[in-house]
């Protein structure tokens, strides 16, 4: 149960972002690095919005390459645009069940369950727009909670959201991921974020990606690249 | 180069869920069509004329003269509309969706109607003539090539400063703050906002504009003031009509063809990709300057809005009363028009969101190209075409009506795919690792995802097609049949039986679809788009 | 408008994307290729099929559009059994085709103002050239052609492109007839008042009647049109002593049809009285086999050009090019 990055090499023009490294199962990672280092590069490689063009990404020991995004053992939460502006509240959740919202009456109150366990309970009838963004992460969350998939990535999901309001949301996550079991990726800029969500820590550093250490011991004593960027 | 990077990996991932979207293959498909179409029936014109024959020196004049004369329409058309874009863009004002939906008219009315029109307010007997005789300045005469010019700065005007205020409202919001919170002078907001969009966004509608005018045929035939202002469009009716000669027709729908894949590449060449990148979709609006720009923008709207209305009021005014009195056969026609019309729409729009999400993804450029076709194709070889392909296995005039909905639809297409292809790219850019993510894939995903946010500009485009096909004179004159007719067909026989007072009747009805339509298609995607305050 | 029923309303639309809805003539399908305006609820289309049909037996359909490139194209597998509406600049090459058949009528008894032997194309209806006037904006038109030509350059008149209609190209052939080799000066002299070249006959007198011309290339027939449609006699053809050009309209056979009785049939039927009857108020012109004495009022009271010209098939194509180039030179050069 672990996910495995082979040897992965990906090129974008005329970056490149090298990874070979492990994740134990169900651990709660932190990726952290400079701007522009390789950090949503690494996610897009396990969501499928990359490929590797060389070696593998690998989940449980199979290759993820054939899967498509959609159909990888994944949820993955952006910065923003995590919820559609055009559907409900509700219908942005059920997504997570069903991507064509024809729902059976279980499924809806599954849905209704999940908004509950967030504390969003009776509004699924709302917009976006008409929640605060606090509320908007949580009814994303509350999708990733039904979804239940066994890796969830978040990609500075929380950066625009203040220290009180993303200490709610990782206690959120961190309880979604431990009822699921699931293994977490978060890429975040904060150190303290690092040390009270994440047992582990990768470091991307000029193209690479360093196999995950200790979080404490690493922010601790930081190799150089790592020292410069936490200043 | 690391922020370069960044950006790179959310806008554009587009390999690997290839197929992800229902238009992948669909789009092709259409493009195929498309291609076969328009290059098929110029095939078949020359196939029956037994190659094509070469110009004569009335012919190359006939080419120079649409060349200088649709770059003039276009560059004037688009350089006009900026201050009036502009004006929209930054000033608000009670009325102002009403406004630019009236603005828009002119480029979905039907040519004749509008000829009506301008020679009312430009004619010799025109009210621009009587004011400029009061004041005692020459008078300036319609009739000749800079009448071809003003009538096509008249119909395109509408679609550049529709294009164009688009290119303003899609100035991210947080841009706009920006600009605000470090102070910028209007000056600074031209330079840094204002200037790269124009830069960005005039290259196309320039295109555009450029090639309707190739294409243009009534207009120049009646304001032209004689064979001067030929264009190649009139020159292959009379290769049809007056000459038999298919193969001079088939050469110089190939001219055509060849003169449009030329601007495209042009155009092609000097066309940025979008630099702004999505917003987060915050509306914020320019705020509009103080001082002697509010004027300038006050003149800027009340002068188009004379331009561009007037010459409308000047038909609907003498039509009106003979409204009431149109003979039945003018109300039938309306409706089967309309019927057709909607028919036309319908299929424009299928047609258009397999080409437009086969593009979100913006690889295919030929796909691109593909979609500009029925800008290049001559309705009159399109037409002829098909009927030569078809008289083998059916009877013509069956195909009248359904060819006619075909042509008309895909004769939209170009103005349709105008609208939606940026949308469908927002909507990838924005959503499309979210949906990938999810698992949304084909008919989910056009139902959940984006049906839904390209709800506005597919109504736009629907609406545009409606009234585009409502006006239409019917591309095949080869497939007609007395017993059914169209509007626009009916208000030409009522002309050409003396019958003025009916024909400006019917004029005004025309125009009245017209414009329903597109409102009511426009009014329809704004609701179920959600709904901002305008265009 | 209100229908009882969406079924009733489904009906309604559906006829209106039809033709057959409440037409049900009986018997074997009579197919006549016609210009648009001659088969239109606004010509003498209906009132021809409904008077064919009660001696026939048969259901006449008019196939509308551009005669004869239609049947250009189509050649032998054309399913016209008759066409009607072609004109003299077209009968060459349409005979060339070798698809159509004597017409069998006796021309000598047509009332026309030249001569016609033509064996294939006979006349319906015909009328000569002529600008029209509005007596109202102009109380002083020139009274000959010269005087036109002579005329100051702020007389607008508006005509239509030779290359494109019928009318523009009687013009040529009219100019033509009269200066023959002064035919180049003519035009030069005209050009200057010349408003604008419309693509076909309806735009031009569009333009004339909103004021925008003082004259227009018209026929000697329009005025009884707005003299009996609507009581307006403000509106003239000037007769110019130099004679005016001859326009015919043709209807013709095809050698292939399958019908060929109802065809010779309807031949015999165009020159009938009942026909010929339709066409002053139908076609706004004058018949092609009516006494003078049998015409409505208002057109016997035109006035009638002493002079009419007619140029063979022959000289007319011959003619056509040079004429047109000479235009052509006026007008572009």
């Amino acid at each position: 149960m672990t996910l495995e990055f082979r040897a992965a090499r990906v090129t974008l023009g005329d970056f490149t972002l090298r990874a070979d490294l492990t994740v134990p199962a169900g651990a709660r990672v932190a990726v952290i690095g400079p701007s522009g280092s390789g950090k949503s590069t690494l996610l897009a490689l396990v969501a499928g919005f990359l490929r590797p063009d060389a070696g593998a990404v690998l989940w449980q020991g199979r290759d993820l390459a054939p899967l498509p995004p959609g159909e990888r053992p994944v949820s993955i939460l952006f910065q923003d645009q995590n919820l559609f502006p055009h559907l409900t509240v509700a219908q942005n959740v059920a997504l997570g069940l069903r991507p064509d919202l024809r729902l059976t009456p279980a499924q809806h109150a599954a849905v209704a369950a999940a908004l509950q366990s967030v504390g969003l309970a009776g509004m699924g009838g709302r917009r976006p727009a008409a929640l605060s963004g606090g509320q908007q992460g949580r009814v994303a969350l509350a999708r990733v909670g039904l979804r239940a998939r066994p890796i969830l990535l978040l990609d500075e999901a929380f950066a625009a959201l203040g220290p009180a309001l993303k200490d709610e949301m990782l206690d959120l996550v961190a309880g979604i991921a431990r009822d699921g079991n699931a293994t977490v990726l978060m890429v975040t800029h904060d150190p303290d974020d690092a040390r009270r969500f994440a047992d582990l820590t990768i470091v991307v550093d000029e193209g690479v990606a360093a196999p995950p250490q200790p979080t404490g011991p690493l922010l601790d004593n930081p190799p150089p690249g790592l020292r410069a960027y936490l200043g | 180069m690391a922020t370069g990077v960044r950006r790179l990996i959310p806008r554009r991932w587009s390999g690997p869920v290839a197929g992800e979207i229902p238009g992948g293959g669909a789009g092709a498909v259409v493009a195929g069509f498309l291609a076969v179409l328009i290059l098929g029936t110029l095939a078949a014109v020359a196939w029956t004329a037994r190659g094509l024959s070469g110009l004569g020196p009335w012919d190359l004049r006939a080419i120079w003269f649409t060349l200088w004369q649709a770059a003039l329409s276009a560059s004037l058309s688009a350089a006009l509309a900026v201050p009036v874009a502009r004006a929209l863009a930054r000033r608000s004002f009670a009325g102002r969706g009403a406004l630019i939906l009236l603005l828009g008219a002119p480029f979905i009315l039907p040519v004749i109607v509008a000829i009506m029109g301008l020679v009312e307010i430009f004619g010799r007997q025109g009210l621009v003539n009587a004011a400029l005789q009061a004041v005692g300045l020459p008078r300036f005469s319609i009739y000749g090539w800079q009448g071809v010019v003003l009538a096509h700065v008249f119909f395109n005007i509408p679609l550049a400063v529709r294009l164009i205020l688009q290119g303003w409202q899609g100035i991210p919001g947080e841009r706009i703050r920006l600009a605000e919170s470090l102070g910028f002078s209007p000056r600074d907001i031209g330079r840094h906002l204002e200037r790269p969009m124009l830069r960005e966004v005039l290259p196309g509608v320039w295109l555009v504009i450029f090639m309707v005018c190739l294409t243009s045929f009534a207009v120049a035939l009646t304001l032209g003031g004689g064979p001067r202002a030929t264009t190649v469009e009139l020159a292959i009716y009379q290769a049809f009509r007056f000459d038999f000669d298919l193969g001079r027709a088939a050469t110089l729908g190939l001219v055509q063809v060849a003169i449009s894949l030329g601007a495209i590449l042009l155009a092609a060449r000097v066309t940025l990709p979008p630099g702004f990148g999505a917003g987060m979709g915050g509306g914020a609006a320019l705020r509009g300057p103080a001082g002697w720009r509010v004027g300038a923008d006050v003149a800027a709207i009340a002068l188009a809005a004379a331009f561009l209305i007037g010459p409308m009021a000047a038909v609907i005014l003498p039509g009106l009363p003979a409204l009431g009195a149109l003979p039945a056969d003018v109300w039938t026609a309306a409706a089967r028009s309309l019927l057709m019309a909607l028919g036309s729409a319908a299929l424009t729009l299928v047609l258009s969101v397999a080409l437009a999400l086969a593009l979100d993804r913006g690889r295919n450029r030929w796909i691109e190209i593909a979609g500009m076709l029925p800008l290049v194709a001559s309705p009159l070889v399109l037409g002829t075409g098909i009927y030569l392909l078809v008289r083998e296995w059916v009877r013509p005039e069956t195909l009248a009506l359904p060819v006619t909905v075909l042509i008309n639809a895909i004769m939209a297409l170009p103005f349709a795919l105008r609208a939606l292809i940026p949308a469908a790219r927002t909507v990838q850019a924005d959503y499309g690792r979210l949906a990938a993510s999810l698992g949304l894939r084909r008919w989910a995903r056009l139902r959940v995802l984006t049906l839904p946010r390209l709800a506005r500009p597919l109504g736009f485009a629907g609406g545009l097609a409606a009234a585009l096909a409502m006006g239409d004179l019917g591309v095949i004159t080869l497939f007609a049949d007395s017993d059914r007719t169209t509007l626009p067909m009916q208000l030409y026989l009522l002309m050409g039986r003396y019958r003025m007072q009916d024909a400006a009747g019917a004029a005004v009805l025309l125009m009245a679809i017209s414009l329903a339509l597109f409102w009511i298609f426009d009014r329809l995607g704004r609701r179920l788009g959600g709904s901002d305050d305008d265009a | 408008m209100a229908y009882r029923s969406p079924v009733a309303l489904a009906v309604v639309l559906a006829c209106s994307l039809s033709a057959q809805c409440g037409q049900a003539t009986e018997g074997p399908e009579f197919t006549v290729y016609a210009p648009d305006y001659f088969a239109s609820e606004w010509g003498p289309g209906p009132g021809i099929e409904a008077g064919f049909e009660n001696t026939c037996g048969c259901d006449l359909q008019f196939m509308t559009g551009d005669v004869l490139p239609r049947i250009l194209m189509e050649g032998e597998r054309t399913r016209a059994d008759v066409v009607i509406g072609l004109n003299t600049d077209q009968t060459a090459r349409a005979r060339e085709t070798g698809l159509f058949a004597p017409h069998g009528q006796d021309v000598a008894t047509l009332t026309l103002p030249i001569e016609w032997t033509d064996e294939i194309f006979l006349p319906f209806n015909w009328s000569e050239t002529a600008f029209v006037y509005d007596e109202t904006r102009l109380p002083d038109p020139p009274d000959s052609f010269q005087a036109l030509l002579d005329a100051p350059d702020d007389l607008k008149i508006v005509i239509q492109d030779p290359r494109a209609s019928v009318s523009g190209l009687a013009l040529l052939l009219w100019v033509t007839a009269v200066f023959g080799e002064d035919a180049e000066q003519a035009w030069e002299k005209l050009a200057p008042k010349v408003l604008t070249v419309t693509k076909d006959w309806s735009e031009s007198y569009g333009l004339f009647t909103r004021g925008e011309a003082d004259m227009v290339l018209s026929y000697t027939t329009s005025p009884a049109y707005h003299i009996v449609a609507e009581d307006d006699r403000t509106k003239h053809a000037a007769i110019f002593p130099e004679g005016h050009y001859f326009m015919v309209e043709l209807v013709a056979r095809l050698k292939g049809s399958d019908q060929p009785d109802l065809a010779q049939q309807f031949m015999n039927y165009v020159l009938s009285p009942d026909f010929q009857g339709m066409i002053a108020e139908g076609n706004w012109s004058y018949p092609a086999r009516l006494p003078a004495d049998q015409l409505p009022q208002a057109f016997r009271d035109l006035p009638r050009p002493q002079k009419t010209f007619f140029y063979p098939e022959e000289q007319a194509e011959a003619l056509r090019q040079p004429a047109l180039d000479a235009w052509l030179r006026a007008f572009a050069g």
